[in-house]
């Protein structure tokens, strides 16, 4: 178990470093940061030294070399636009983010399950139908324009929900919530959707095949037989036997979520750290995009490997150490 | 009998909790505006960026000696007047028993301190102080500026150029401008205030939300009734709009050009329209003796005038004012509009569209059968900046000219032109002291990269190096003279000749546009500024 846990770290500290050494390659390619950061009068002479100080006239390799060297001792260096340590910037944007992946990974997981398991049962059911086509609505509009048409339909038309930001916000320490005034809830509500439409629909349609497949199986018809209610028989048997894979799924969505917020931040306003990332692409606020790409590429790393974990506990076949004579 | 009554008590007392919290939450004299732009401002603190948006922005915090009135002229400030009694030495007045929003005074020493720092390394006011070569303190009321000789634009030089408080400064380590260096963090000026001006910052989170309280001492009479005014910098287009139309926001800017007739026909809406300050112009490489990016080797076309002007003669720009612009620009033959001092109409007019003409100039200059070219162009900048690009390469298509774009995003746009890595590019100007010698000292004026002993800035971003010695000579000679008359001679022959030159191809003014509610009543600077104090909520 060791060796295979030293094996995985191993593997994960390589993906980090090729993802930094990726990211840095792209920074080539966004633009001149010096631009963003000065006024038009400044003269050339002037751009040329602020380049220098920055580091930027250095080759490539050294300035990896260097953003690797802070970066594994937890600093990202200071904001070009801002003019703030990245790290305060970015742990000031993750409770915007994170709450907004936790409502809207509840809510895919919640309706998602309802509406697979209904789906599942009813097959030929008119709602069944309904859902069906929610989900292809789901599967195949972009992010950005569920946002706009939930916008324009419950903020504009109806005025039910606010169209952007957080609302009202509570200072917990460092941490601030939405969760904790009116405003902050309902300001929830769109993105949380538009951000979780997508696993909501994934989740069902597995969640109604996995259904469909179980029913069909011999304990199913067991369980009937033995007299069973339709409730014990659906959500005792079938339903907990579905959640293996959704569970699976659910889990690698978590990273997805987090990582696609920025388009859903960028539409709804919301002051996350994807919307922080997008801000920096456009400004070419280097020290931001370096950190929000490890960041996010750490994410991912972590639940893969807790994911991993979790099938070497469950797979005997995996204890094997050594190759593995077929 | 007895549910009912118990119904009634409870309806009752749930209706008096509902109109007491509604008595609590909206007293009757709160006026909160609401607005959004599409980006925040820089900084809080008005030294560090020249930029529209944050000079604008912190004018409503901090304040200048001079300011704008609502026609763009000059008004007294924090100086209640001023004379010039040498030619190169002006007596300011400063307003007595103006205090900043900490309660500190107001005095001759703040306005001394501010000059410094506005000259220190890593400020970005250093063109707008450029003429002064020293303050000095007659008493705490009146101080003497001498300029480096006799400078008649002063005054619109130094309107954007706001008075920082000496005492709070030093007190908060803020002296310096934060500088722009790897490990510098910001100063406590970044994110905190304390101006004299009609409002006060009460909190800010940047890129998220700013709110401000009007400042009660301030010295000037109030025209708006504004109470609270919350700001946020919406970056999407479309929510931009939603925000407005759903009563979240009051006023919105820039409103997209495809939503004006919407907001115009929306009951409760106003749509607020203007001509920018700015020009969009188009420049040429005519220094290089072999054009880069091209088909034509060992020589340059683009050193002829004949070709240039064929090229302007090639550009439909009434096509582009109707189809790309839909109406909301100004067609320009100069490379400033007529809401700028030095304007003259006689000379904005455009040199006709003409194919034909066109064509008989490239085959006289030796290119009947045209050659290639790449024009450089921002495609997130200006109003439809890449659509206007795309159909000025289409139209010189037509007269034979091959014309590929090289549409990138304006960090790697202005980076590439900057560096006069370019043959053919588009560019926007904003003259910020609303003088033509803003536009044509940084755009016309030889390259100060490519001469020895330049001015500071000259021609910084005349990035395909137009050079006229009779030009420069003119630019340089309009600054000292002090007569209006004579001054506008000498800007109107600067302007004749480099229009003659074909130096550049002006294109148009494009146009501001504001959406608002009909709640409120704003009032649309030509800068693309919103001014709090003009500002009436119903």
């Amino acid at each position: 178990m060791i060796a295979f846990v030293i094996r995985r770290i191993l593997q994960a500290v390589v993906v980090m470093l090729l993802v930094s050494l990726l990211s840095f390659t792209l920074f080539r390619y966004v633009g001149d940061p010096v631009v963003s950061m000065v006024g038009r009068d400044t003269t050339f002479e002037e751009r040329e030294a602020l380049r220098g100080e920055l580091g930027l006239n250095d080759p490539v390799v050294i300035q990896f070399a260097r953003f690797v060297k802070n970066a594994s001792m937890g600093n990202f260096g200071m904001s070009y636009e801002q003019r703030r340590p990245v790290l305060d910037l970015i742990t000031e944007r993750a409770p915007a983010t994170i709450e907004l992946s936790f409502v809207s990974g509840l809510f895919a997981l919640l309706v998602g399950i309802f509406m697979g398991v209904y789906s599942g049962l009813h097959k030929d059911g008119f709602l069944s139908k309904l859902f069906q086509s929610i989900s292809l609505v789901g599967i195949s509009l972009p992010p950005f324009l569920v946002g706009i048409l939930l916008i324009y339909g419950f903020a504009v038309i109806l005025g039910w929900f606010p169209s952007m930001g957080r609302g009202e916000v509570v200072k917990l320490g460092f941490w601030s919530t939405g969760f904790l005034s009116y405003s902050g809830i309902v300001s929830l509500v769109l993105p949380a959707i538009t951000l979780g439409l997508f696993q909501m629909t994934l989740i069902m349609r597995l969640v109604r095949s996995e259904m469909l497949e179980v029913l069909r199986t011999d304990y199913i018809k067991f369980a009937r037989a033995r007299g069973l209610t339709n409730r014990a028989v659906h959500f005792g048997h079938a339903l907990k036997n579905t959640l293996v894979p959704v569970i699976t799924v659910t889990g690698l969505q978590l990273g997805q979520i987090i990582a696609y917020s920025i388009i859903t931040e960028t539409v709804f306003q919301w002051p996350g750290m994807g919307y922080l990332f997008l801000q920096a692409v456009q400004r070419v606020d280097l020290p931001v995009m370096g950190a929000y790409l490890v960041l996010v590429a750490l994410i991912f790393v972590i639940i893969n490997f807790i994911v991993d974990c979790l099938y070497y506990v469950v797979d005997p076949r995996l204890r094997m150490e050594g190759p593995v004579v077929a | 009998m007895l549910m009912k009554k118990s119904f009634g008590r409870v309806f009752l007392t749930a209706a008096a909790v509902v109109v007491l919290v509604l008595a609590v939450c909206i007293p009757a004299q709160s006026k909160t505006f609401k607005w959004a732009f599409q980006s925040d401002a820089g900084s809080m603190d008005p030294y560090t960026m020249n930029n529209t948006m944050t000079l604008g922005f912190t004018a409503n915090v901090y304040e200048g000696l001079v300011r704008h009135a609502k026609d763009e002229s000059i008004e007294p400030s924090l100086a209640t007047g001023w004379e010039t009694i040498q030619p190169d030495v002006w007596r300011f007045n400063l307003r007595k028993n103006v205090t900043f929003h900490d309660g500190s005074p107001f005095t001759a020493d703040d306005v001394i301190f501010s000059w410094k720092r506005a000259i220190s390394k890593g400020s970005d006011m250093k063109s707008f102080v450029a003429g002064i070569k020293d303050i000095k303190k007659i008493d705490d009321n009146t101080i003497d500026i001498i300029t480096k000789g006799p400078w008649p634009l002063l005054l619109n030089d130094i309107f954007r150029w706001y008075i920082m408080p000496k005492k709070w400064c030093e007190d908060n380590n803020s002296v310096e401008v934060s500088v722009m260096t790897s490990t510098s963090e910001e100063t406590y000026a970044t994110r905190h205030t304390n101006g004299t001006g009609p409002f006060m910052l009460k909190s800010r989170e940047p890129q998220v939300k700013t709110v401000m309280v009007p400042n009660p001492n301030w010295w000037d009479k109030r025209i708006d009734n504004v109470t609270e005014a919350v700001f946020t910098p919406i970056k999407s287009a479309a929510t931009r709009v939603a925000s407005l139309l759903s009563g979240e926001l009051d006023m919105i800017y820039p409103l997209p050009i495809q939503d004006v007739a919407r907001i115009k026909k929306t009951a409760g809406y106003q749509a607020i329209e203007g001509m920018e300050v700015r020009t969009v112009f188009l420049g040429f490489d005519t220094s290089r003796d072999e054009l880069l990016f091209s088909d034509v080797k060992g020589k340059n076309p683009l050193k002829d005038v004949r070709v240039r002007k064929a090229m302007y003669q090639a550009i439909d720009i009434d096509a582009i004012h109707k189809k790309i612009m839909r109406g909301a620009s100004w067609p320009a033959a100069l490379m400033i509009g007529s809401n700028i001092n030095g304007f003259d109409p006689e000379l904005n007019k455009r040199f006709p569209f003409d194919p034909e003409e066109s064509k008989r100039l490239l085959a006289e200059a030796g290119y009947p059968e045209g050659f290639s070219i790449v024009l450089d162009t921002p495609n997130d900048r200006y109003v439809n900046d890449e659509s206007i690009s795309q159909a000025v390469a289409a139209m010189l298509s037509k007269v034979g000219i091959k014309c590929k774009l090289n549409a990138q995003t304006r960090s790697k746009h202005f980076a590439k032109i900057a560096s006069m890595d370019t043959s053919f590019y588009l560019l926007g100007w904003a003259p910020m002291s609303f003088d033509m010698h803003n536009t044509y000292f940084n755009n016309v004026m030889t390259n100060g990269t490519t001469i020895s002993n330049p001015q500071p800035g000259q021609g910084n971003w005349n990035c395909g190096n137009y050079s006229n010695p009779e030009v420069d000579k003119l630019i340089n000679a309009m600054t000292s003279e002090i007569d209006p008359a004579k001054r506008q001679e000498i800007v109107s022959k600067a302007m004749k000749i480099h229009k003659d030159d074909v130096g550049h191809i002006p294109l148009h003014q494009q146009a501001l546009s504001w959406g608002a509610s009909d709640k409120v009543t704003v009032h649309q600077s030509a800068d693309n500024t919103l001014s709090l104090r003009w500002i009436t909520v119903k």
